[in-house]
Formats: structure tokens, sequence, C-alpha cells
């Protein structure tokens, strides 16, 4: 999107107009947009043309700043397939008739997940403690990872997490205590 | 010299190996031109449209190593179109009809395409060597052409080129006889590789020494790559994410700690910041770390692994290490002699990642720095002068401030003062990049210290011509200049025409040059080829002499107008 922005070849056609009088305006104006609104100097003939033309925005500068495409390309594609790509894994829910799916991706860390999961099927996943995982709540967030082991969600950092769940599974309290206890 | 026969002057010869000093010993004499040309294996052409394949040919018959440089530098940032030239195509059909037997080809800034790619890859018997440089115009069924037919290669080198993937086996076309290999490197290619053919590959490529990874290698491939190869002197790894947990990441641990070898690592285009510490063994050696590509590593990460890279001479990162990371840098890296920081955000001035405080950290702890790139949303002329002062070695300094008007915002002052400080106690400066507010008084510093300058790159700065025409008068080693969006018009362009025949090139955009004045200069210097690159429609019918040139591209040349030029490129 920012680069459709940066082709602004507008910018450049306007610079070819005729000389003199509207030559000058449209000089001062692409360039005196640029300077920081709050320098004294620049204010006047800022405010200037404010009125003659729509300065354009910082992003629109193009070429700037000077970085080769190659890089700005790869670092705008990491974004955007980090957003559309999506991590979705089914969560069941002990009793519960059917499953839900939901985006990994989406959240930031546990506390986010924890809070959707909650919204989503009307529990509460309790307080967390390294030692007795989450104590004094009817339901438990744990997750099958790529071992196939049932883990309990929440003991290793987010990131790991998130590339080891292949699916998350809410337990009742009961049937969890066993792993909480570390001992 | 005179008196010894011409096989021993060839023998002193071969000892000259820079691209400048042999130019020099070819201007000695006749006989020693001729010597010269004779010997020539290696040429460097810095402007492909400065002399012609034919003449190059002719004039070094035994010619095996090229490079070539084609678009002009102000290309990456967008601001030359699609098409204006740079084609390698011309040279190659004329090298392959020739007797030259081109073993190595380096090209920067060009236009290849698949047929030029295949053409040379059938055309040279003993081609060892391919590297390519921010070019484009290329698929992955180019490369396979140079996979398959070039039977002793050593080095196939992308970097950063615009590739498009066909997704085809190019890898897979490296012939079973492939044994050769040096140097690979596809991490700019976007595609899925045959992950077994590419096992396979390096487990027949005893002399591997430089291995880059392009994303779609996952860690587990990458294990058993470097179970194969572990001499290998540079890694770039590809995909680096995995479950700390699993048996694969403890087996990569293992075999890591085999590659004692490695002092050159960058990649992590895909990262888990959670399995850096398999890395760590491997710092204490590295000279080169490049995470300029690994968005993934957030600032902590960055810091944990470079503490552990004492002997690191060139660092190239993202600024998300911030201004204490750089002071980690700064405590950690004594050897370091380049670093590199560019900004994870261009168009996000609200985490400001790194400022001037940075880059006085590393001055005062890096005595050997003396090449810097440094990205970063503001700079004070206090922070530079101290810089100055700590650091007198520098040959490249290229400050990019993300705002390009931005002045000193503690005194408001433009930066004059700070550049001025840099060059006056930098005297070996060979390359500048400015920005920030600045006016003609910066280019005064610069005509009057910056003796050893050759680029310059200049942009939305300056007053009046008066700031260029410092410059065009004091940096009497001036090679190339490149201005943009400054207050530089036709007195400055005009004053001393014959300067530019020393230089390689000039490049005007946005500035107040006039449609006439780039005409007096195009008839007053036929040895130098005026470009105006006009893509708006209006030059056709409007050619006032008082008309402002958007684009002008000047450079010197023995072989006059070039014969490829698109449309809307008007040469005078």
């Amino acid at each position: 999107m920012v680069f459709e922005k940066d082709l602004n070849l507008d910018a450049t056609e306007l610079r070819l107009g005729l000389p003199a009088s509207s030559k000058e305006s449209l000089r001062i104006s692409n360039k005196r947009a640029l300077p920081d609104m709050n320098d004294d100097s620049g204010v006047a003939a800022a405010k200037k043309c404010d009125q003659e033309t729509a300065p354009p925005t910082k992003a629109q500068v193009v070429g700037w700043p000077p970085i080769r495409s190659y890089r700005k390309n790869s670092l705008q594609t990491k974004k955007t397939e980090a957003e559309t790509s999506g991590m979705y894994v089914k969560v069941s829910m002990d009793g519960a008739p059917y499953l839900r799916k939901i985006d990994l991706k989406v959240y930031k860390g546990y506390p986010e997940l924890f809070k959707a999961l909650e919204d989503m099927f009307k529990f509460k996943v309790g307080k967390y403690s390294e030692r007795e995982g989450y104590n004094g709540s009817e339901f438990v967030p744990t997750y099958e990872d790529k071992d196939g082991d049932w883990m309990l969600a929440g003991d290793v950092p987010w990131e790991m997490f998130i590339n080891a769940c292949k699916r998350l599974r809410i337990v009742r309290g009961s049937e969890a205590r066993g792993l909480g206890c570390v001992v | 010299m005179n008196y010894f026969p011409d096989e021993v002057v060839e023998h002193v010869f071969d000892f000259i190996t820079s691209h400048k000093d042999r130019n020099s010993v070819s201007l000695v004499c006749k006989s020693w031109y001729k010597i010269e040309r004779y010997s020539r294996q290696r040429v460097f052409i810095g402007n492909c449209y400065s002399i012609t394949p034919q003449r190059l040919i002719a004039r070094f018959p035994g010619l095996k190593s090229l490079t070539l440089k084609g678009k002009p530098h102000f290309a990456d940032f967008n601001l030359v179109p699609h098409d204006w030239g740079g084609f390698v195509d011309p040279w190659i059909k004329a090298l392959a009809k020739s007797r030259i037997g081109l073993e190595e080809l380096r090209l920067k800034r060009m236009v290849v395409s698949d047929d030029s790619l295949e053409l040379l890859s059938k055309s040279f018997p003993n081609f060892k060597s391919l590297v390519l440089v921010s070019c484009e115009g290329f698929t992955t069924d180019g490369v396979a052409a140079i996979a398959a037919n070039c039977r002793f290669l050593r080095e196939l080198d992308l970097q950063e080129n615009e590739v498009e993937d066909h997704r085809g086996h190019w890898l897979s076309c490296f012939p079973e006889s492939c044994t050769s290999l040096v140097s690979l490197n596809f991490a700019c290619l976007k595609g899925e590789i045959n992950l077994a053919s590419l096992e396979r590959l390096v487990a027949r490529s005893p002399n591997l020494k430089s291995l880059r990874l392009n994303r779609m290698v996952p860690l587990d491939t990458l294990q058993k790559l470097l179970m194969r190869a572990p001499q290998l002197v540079d890694l770039g790894i590809g995909s680096y994410v995995d479950d700390p947990s699993s048996e694969v990441f403890s087996k990569l641990k293992t075999v890591i700690q085999l590659c004692n070898s490695i002092r050159s690592l960058s990649g992590f285009l895909e990262v888990a910041p959670c399995c850096m510490s398999a890395i760590y063994p491997i710092c204490e050696n590295l000279t080169f770390l490049n995470l300029s590509y690994a968005p993934g590593l957030q600032g902590n990460d960055l810091t944990k692994l470079v503490q552990h890279c004492r002997k690191l001479q060139r660092l190239w990162i993202l600024d998300c290490i911030g201004d204490k990371g750089l002071g980690v840098v700064a405590s950690t890296c004594k050897e370091l002699q380049e670093l590199r920081v560019f900004p994870s955000d261009p168009f996000d001035a609200g985490n400001a990642a790194v400022t001037e405080e940075g880059l006085v950290l590393i001055s005062s702890g890096c005595p050997k720095l003396n090449s810097l790139l440094y990205f970063c949303h503001q700079m004070t002329n206090a922070a530079l002068i101290t810089v100055a002062k700590n650091c007198t070695n520098f040959i490249r300094f290229r400050l990019c401030i993300l705002d390009p008007v931005k002045a000193d915002p503690v005194t408001n002052q433009p930066l004059d003062e700070g550049f001025g400080a840099i060059v006056r106690s930098n005297k070996s400066l060979k390359r500048l990049s400015l920005s920030g507010l600045l006016t003609d008084q910066v280019f005064l510093y610069i005509g009057m210290y910056a003796k050893k300058l050759e680029m310059l790159s200049i942009a939305f700065a300056g007053d009046s011509n008066k700031g260029m025409l410092y410059v065009l008068n004091g940096c009497k080693k001036l090679r190339k200049l490149e201005i943009r969006d400054c207050p530089f018009g036709d007195v400055a362009l005009l004053e001393d025409m014959g300067k530019y025949e020393t230089m390689r090139s000039l490049w005007m955009s946005s500035c107040e040059v006039t449609l006439g004045a780039c005409k007096i200069l195009a008839k007053k210097m036929p040895s130098l080829n005026l470009e105006i690159i006009n893509e708006s429609e209006q030059l056709e019918f409007s050619l006032d002499d008082r008309l402002l040139v958007d684009k002008m591209y000047l450079y010197r040349t023995l072989v006059g107008h070039r014969k490829d030029k698109p449309e809307y490129v008007l040469l005078l």
C-alpha cells in the first residue's frame, strides 16, 4: 500500500509545468512541506503553501528513506505474510457439543489467548503458577504438541508455544490436577 | 625498465593487482600499454555505458574476469524508471562471439535476462564465477541454465536480486559430476527448492566454504547440511524455527559446535528467538554478523547474541537493537570496523529505535570504526562532534535521518557543524552521505576538508548554487556526485564543465536545472552523455529552455550516445 503512494508520479508531473510563478510555488510546496512544522523559520512558507497545494505526507516522498527496494519489499513481505497466513488450531472443551477453531497468530500472548477462550467457552482459566499450574479453576487449558504429548498451556514462552501447538483442549479441572503437579 | 624484455616487465605487472594501479601503468608509455593490455585479466567497468564490449574485447584479449555496473545508484531507491537501461545482453553476446575465455562475471544494478544467462552458461567452458548484485529481469530458469551447463562452477552468488521464482528445479540442475562449488548464495530466491537435491549437492562439494540459504530451507535441513559441511566459513541461515526441546534441535546444537570455521553469519530470515542459544558457541569466532534481514529478533535477543561476539569486525543489524543494545556492542566488539544499522520500520516514526546516543556510544567504544551506515530518528551537532573526536579513521560515513530535513532537536540548528567536524577530522573519508537540515555551510566545510572524497550523496540540503560549487571546486578526487531535491541550478552546473570529465557521473533530480543549461553543457562537452529522464508526457510539446529538468544523469563516455535508450530518455 505504501509503495503505491511512493510511486506518486503526480509529484513529478507538477514539476514540469510552465516556468515563472507557477513553477515557483510548485517547487516550494514540494520542498517546504518536508521541514518540521514546528520549525520557526519554515512556518510562514509552510502555511502559505498549505493553502495552495496539499503537501505530500512524509511517507509519500519518492525514494525516501534511501533503502534498497529489495530490502523494503522484504521487510514488508514479512509483515503481510505474518498477517495473512494465520495459524488455525482446533479447540475442544470437555462437555461442549462441538469444537471451535482459532487463529493463534491473532494473539500476542497467553493473556489474550485465554481471554478469547474464556469468552468463547464461557469459563474462567484461573491463576497460573509454575509449581501448581492453574489453581482454583474448574477448567485448564492444555495443548497437543508436535510430539503428540498433551501439555499444560502457559509453561513455555509464547513463540515456542505457537510453533509447537497443534490443537487445544480445555480440560475439566479435576482431571487436570495431575498435569499441574511438577513434583 | 626499457632494458628489460617484455616478459620480465609482464612478470612485474603480475604483482600489480589494483585496477587503479594497472590503469596508471598503462599510461606510462606505448610499450607498457601494450604489455599491460595483453597481460590484463581482470577489468572493472563502473559504468557500462562508458565503453562498448567490442572495444573492451579489442583491448584486453586475455580478459578472464569482468565487473560491470549498470544503473545509477539512486535506482536503488526507485528514482530511475523501469527499463532505463543497463542491459547485460549485448556484453554477453559480444563476449560469446569473441575468443575471450571468460571465467568470472560480476554485475551490479543490471538487467539480466534468462536468455543472457543461458548464452553465458554455454559460451565459456571455463566459466567459474557468477555474482549478481541488485540485478533484475531473470527467473530461476536462467539460474538453472547456469547450474546445468557450467561444468566447473565455483561460485554462484545472488545478492538482493529481484528474481521471478518459477519454483522449477534449478538446484537439481547441478549435475552429479559438479563437485567444484566453493560458494553458493541463493538467499534472495523466494521459492521452494528441492531439499534432497540441496543435501546431495552439499555432500558432493568438499570445497564448499560459503553457503547462504533462502527462507524455504527449514532448520532440520540446516542441521543435515552442517553435518555434511562442517568446514563452512560463511553461513546464511534460511528458516530458523523449531521447538528447542525437539530432537532435531539438539542435533543442531551438537553439529554447530563442530563448525568452528564459521567466521561469517547471516540470514535468520525466519526465526524463533528461543532457538538462538544454539548459535552462541560459534559467536566467539565471528568476524561478520548480518542480522539485517531478521526482523523476528527483538532488541534483547540481539543484545544477548552480540555479547558473545568479541571478535566482530563487521555488524549489520536492525535498529530494534536500540541505543542500549548499541552500548552493549560498543563494550563487547572492540575490533569493530564496520557498522550498518537499518530501520526495521522505515515509515513509522513511532518507536524511536536508535538516536544519536547509540552512535556516540559506538564511537567511544570502537576505536577501529571506519565504515558507517546509520539510519536514525534524530541526530545532534554535539553528538557528531563527539563522534568526530572519537573516530578519525572513517572511510565511509553515511548518516540517514529518517525525517530528511530534521534539525538538531536540542538546539534547532542545522547539522552543518556536526558534519563539518566529521570531515575535518576524518582525512581519509572517501564516501559521505548527508541528511538532516543542512545549509550551504556544510558544503563549504566539505569543499575545504574532504580532500579525499570520492562519492557524495545529498538530499534536501543547501540554500543556493554556492553549496554545489563549494563541493565541485574543493573536492578534487570526487568521482560520483548524486543530488536530489536541492536548490542547485544552472549557475552551479555550468561553472566548471571540465570537472565532469574527471568524474564518473553526476545525478541531479528535483533540483533547479533548466533544459537550456543542459543543452549548453551537452554541446560544450561531447565526451559526456547527458540524459534527461522524463516520465511525464509533457516534454513532447514543451521544449522551452526555461523548463526545469526533473532528472538529469550525466556521465563521461568514450563511445557517445547509447543506442538502447527508452523513449522517455532525452539524450542531448
